[in-house]
């Protein structure tokens, strides 16, 4: 049996950044990184573009083998975590492989989520959340001419995007009135659905399939939307059952404190499979965006490693930004939930012929939240602004009138 | 890793006059008014002021950590983050990561941009009129000489702090082999250099004079090489003590014979390592073992003995100053002293700020060794017969002598009237220092 200081399960985001932040500390306790991809660790995020062929599969790898010899960390694929023996920190692997740990860190992400729909049983489809998934996807995309989307978050967007601009006729099927709900308002949204409405998309909002065929959906409104290719975009939940008998705490995700530990004193977790405590609302969630694993994943490494410089997690902030035909999309905090807030104050500035959006959210002189289409911002300092709770009051009118270059300037003071 | 270089940026003298933008988007798109091709970006901040944007090359940088296509990497032999435009997917995620706007994205430039140094090279510094951007290189001179083989044992027994171990790892560094090492008692030879309980401190021939005849053992060892052919460095690592006072007389006399010899005093005020009594180059109002503080006496009386000036007044073939502050000024000078002490006679007065018998944190010792110059209670300089007195750091804006007084415990007990002296002393000999430049 294998046994090392350092199991980590999920190589993605958050467990590379718990293995760079270990050997920062740790450069020798033997570690594995265990990955139920027959890849080398790649990010979720890239495989839009790797089914648009901007991104070629085989230079999608964040580390090298290389690397891991370099940082003499052991890299195991295919290794499909199916239980813990936490009483004799044991994690046991499919194919009968067990590994004895002193401390695990749970990244193992989260699992594409499918809709309770009858005939689902019946009918090919695909999802976007691995490699193999985007390139079954482009190999399926070769082969078809009319594609039906179930979901307009930013999988279901990029991916109809991307089978538009490969000459396929694209309906997406969304039961909310908009594109991106959660990020953006109508108005913005409206921005966005024009580029998809020019590029031959078909948008059917506030609508739900109601039951599918081979080759064609019925909708709730009784339409029938025929398609050779069905992609699934209906969300990603994390799939935990290996947990159970355990004993570690899950609720939607896996229950961890602000340093990303679980109730058991040898386990941490991390990234899309954590549920952790929100910053600008009560109560916790799986945050589910890149820069939250990463930062969850290095968090954890620290406390892995004993690390004194580790620094608790603030709490997770809604941010994302979102290319599309070429155009760029920026939400950062509370925006939309934020505005209808007692005394929260927006401005919005939006120009329908320039495609151009902006809204703030201030409450008591301080940052809520912010989203912009075709309106650069840097989501970093606006990030930073909303954590520090930083106070505008002086710079208030500047700042909304030109948040970018306010926020260097309050940015370039407070590091110093 | 190593050590990098790194643009620096002073929010203090920096006039807003955006050469830097223009020269930056220049080098970058060929258009020097295209300021949204530049990667720094200058904010006005009101009140004249104004304040940088720009990548700060991260050590872990949390773009290269947001990444999710490769690319973005730290580069490790330069330092700097580098951007891969085959790779870039435009999906923003490093413009979320980044806290100082260093990578950032203009629609009318349609990609993420940040600063590259221009390799090593950055077109804005060369620019700059106010002197706010700065390119530091310091880093190189580590990395250059990190290389070399360090000629002192591992294990020195130096006080926690004590530059004079960092300084002479240096200096042996540079110097080489083909050397031979006068340690007279004080504390480099207490740290163990020339030897403990048998075995060697250090990879070359060192040897143990007495306080009185560093200087006249040292010339003669050199002559005698010289006498046989060889060309072999003649090297003093002497304290304070063991060169102005008991050892004063051979040195001057070795200074006045211009023998072919490379003196380095390492100045910690005193005869720190046997118990911190005062030396002739302690400062005024310092608390030492033999001049302490209480009812009939608040420190010492006197004031320093100046020793590079008075090396100085030898017209040496090559004097002066340097603190392990200022790296690149020291090895400048170490090579001129180097290649002086072939012809002539070479000293080298090095500040070496004690934490244990000056009462300050060990950490803090780089700190202190920054303030004693920047306060001008110390000044850097060179001479030869030829040149004259040369400053080799400005003097002209010294911070506040309080400043550096007050980070020492052995000035704590200072009255205004001691203050006062210390200044006007001060004051005093860079008047006299001045008249030495040509």
């Amino acid at each position: 049996m294998q046994s090392c200081t350092y199991l980590i399960v999920g190589a993605s985001h958050a467990g590379l950044a718990a293995a760079d932040a270990i050997r920062m500390i740790d450069q020798a306790s033997p570690m594995i990184l265990a990955s139920r991809e027959s890849h080398l660790p790649y990010s979720p995020t890239i495989l839009p573009y790797v089914v648009s062929g901007r991104s070629k599969a085989e230079r999608t790898a964040l580390r090298s083998e290389a690397f891991f010899k370099e940082k003499n960390i052991t890299f195991l694929r295919s290794a499909q975590l199916q239980s813990i023996d936490a009483e004799k920190s044991l994690a046991h692997f499919d194919q009968g492989t067990s590994i004895r740990f002193e401390k695990l860190l749970l990244a193992t992400g989260a699992v594409s989520s499918l809709p309770a729909i009858p005939g689902l049983g019946d009918v090919a489809f695909h999802v976007l959340r691995t490699m193999d998934d985007a390139l079954g996807l482009k190999t399926a995309m070769m082969g078809a001419r009319r594609a039906l989307v179930l979901g307009a978050g930013l999988i279901g967007t990029h991916a109809a995007e991307n089978m538009a601009e490969a000459g396929m006729k694209v309906s997406i099927v969304e039961p909310e009135k908009q594109l991106l709900p959660g990020y953006f308002d109508a108005k913005a949204s409206g921005l966005i659905e024009k580029a998809f409405d020019g590029h031959g998309i078909d948008l059917k909002f506030g609508r739900s399939v109601a039951s599918l065929k081979p080759g064609v959906a019925v909708l709730d409104d009784g339409q029938e939307v025929p398609f050779d290719l069905l992609l699934i975009a209906t969300g990603v939940r994390p799939a935990l059952t290996y947990l159970d008998g355990s004993g570690i705490r899950i609720d939607r995700g896996i229950l961890v404190d602000e340093r990303q530990h679980t109730n058991l004193p040898a386990v941490w977790a991390a990234g899309d499979c954590a549920q952790v405590r929100l910053f600008q609302s009560e109560g916790t969630g799986v945050a589910g965006i890149l820069p939250m694993a990463a930062l969850q994943g290095r968090i954890a490494g620290q406390g892995m490693a004993g690390d004194e410089g580790q620094k608790p997690f603030p709490g997770a902030v809604s941010l994302n930004t979102y290319s599309f035909f070429g155009q760029q999309a920026i939400s950062v905090g509370a925006g939309i939930s934020g505005a209808d807030s007692p005394g929260a104050e927006t401005v919005l500035r939006f120009d329908e012929t320039a495609k151009t959006y902006l809204r703030l959210v201030l409450k008591d002189g301080r940052l809520m939240g912010a989203a912009s289409v075709n309106h650069p911002l840097d989501p970093g300092i606006l990030w930073q602004l909303i954590l520090r709770q930083t106070d505008l009051s002086d710079v208030k009118e500047r700042f909304l009138a030109d948040p970018k270059t306010t926020g260097r300037l309050l940015m370039s003071r407070l590091w110093r | 890793m190593g050590a990098f270089n790194s643009l620096t940026y002073n929010s203090n003298i920096c006039i807003g006059c955006g050469e830097c933008m223009m020269a930056c988007a220049k080098a970058k798109s060929g258009d020097a008014d295209r300021f949204d091709q530049s990667r720094i970006k200058i904010v006005p901040a009101g009140d004249n002021k104004f304040e940088a944007a720009l990548c700060r090359q991260c050590g872990d940088a949390n773009c290269v950590v947001n990444c999710p296509a490769g690319a973005l990497t730290k580069n490790a032999a330069s330092g700097v983050v580098d951007w891969n435009a085959d790779l870039c997917v435009t999906c923003l995620l490093c413009t979320v990561g980044c806290a100082y706007g260093g990578i950032t994205f203009e629609s009318s430039v349609g990609h993420v941009a940040k600063c590259d140094t221009c390799g090593g090279d950055p077109a804005c510094v060369k620019v700059c009129k106010s002197g706010a951007l700065g390119y530091v290189t310091t880093a190189s001179i580590y990395n250059d000489y990190g290389k070399q083989e360090d000629l002192f044992a591992p294990g020195l027994a130096a006080c926690q702090g004590c530059n004079s171990e960092l300084m002479i790892r240096h200096v042996l560094r540079r110097v080489g082999r083909n050397v031979v090492v006068a340690a007279p008692p004080g504390c480099i030879p207490g740290m163990g250099t020339v030897g403990y309980n048998g075995k060697a401190g250090a990879k070359v021939p060192i040897f143990h004079p007495l306080l009185t005849n560093t200087a006249s053992m040292l010339a003669g060892l050199k002559r005698t090489y010289e006498r046989q052919g060889r060309d072999v460095t003649a090297l003093a690592l002497a304290g304070d003590g063991g060169a102005s006072d008991v050892g004063f007389q051979s040195l001057s006399g070795a200074a006045e014979r211009g023998e072919h010899i490379l003196f380095l005093c390492f100045d910690n005020e005193g005869y720190m390592n046997t118990g911190m009594q005062a030396s002739s180059a302690t400062s005024f109002g310092s608390w030492t073992s033999t001049t302490p503080v209480g009812d009939k006496l608040q420190g010492k009386r006197t004031d320093a003995k100046n020793l590079p000036m008075v090396m100085m007044m030898h017209n040496a073939a090559y004097v002066a100053t340097a603190s392990s502050v200022f790296m690149e000024d020291f090895y400048r000078k170490l090579d001129k002293a180097l290649a002086a002490s072939k012809q002539g006679f070479a000293y080298l007065h090095l500040y070496a700020p004690c934490p244990s018998g000056w009462r300050f944190p060990a950490s803090l010792t780089i700190d202190v060794c920054r303030l004693m110059v920047e306060s001008n209670f110390v000044t850097l300089w060179e001479y030869t017969p030829e040149t004259g007195l040369v400053f080799t750091r400005p003097t002209d804006k010294p911070k506040p002598l309080e400043s550096y007084l007050k980070a020492i415990g052995k000035y704590r007990h200072l009255a205004q009237e001691q203050v006062d002296r210390i200044k006007k002393l001060l004051e005093d000999r860079l008047v006299l220092l001045k008249r030495f430049v040509r």
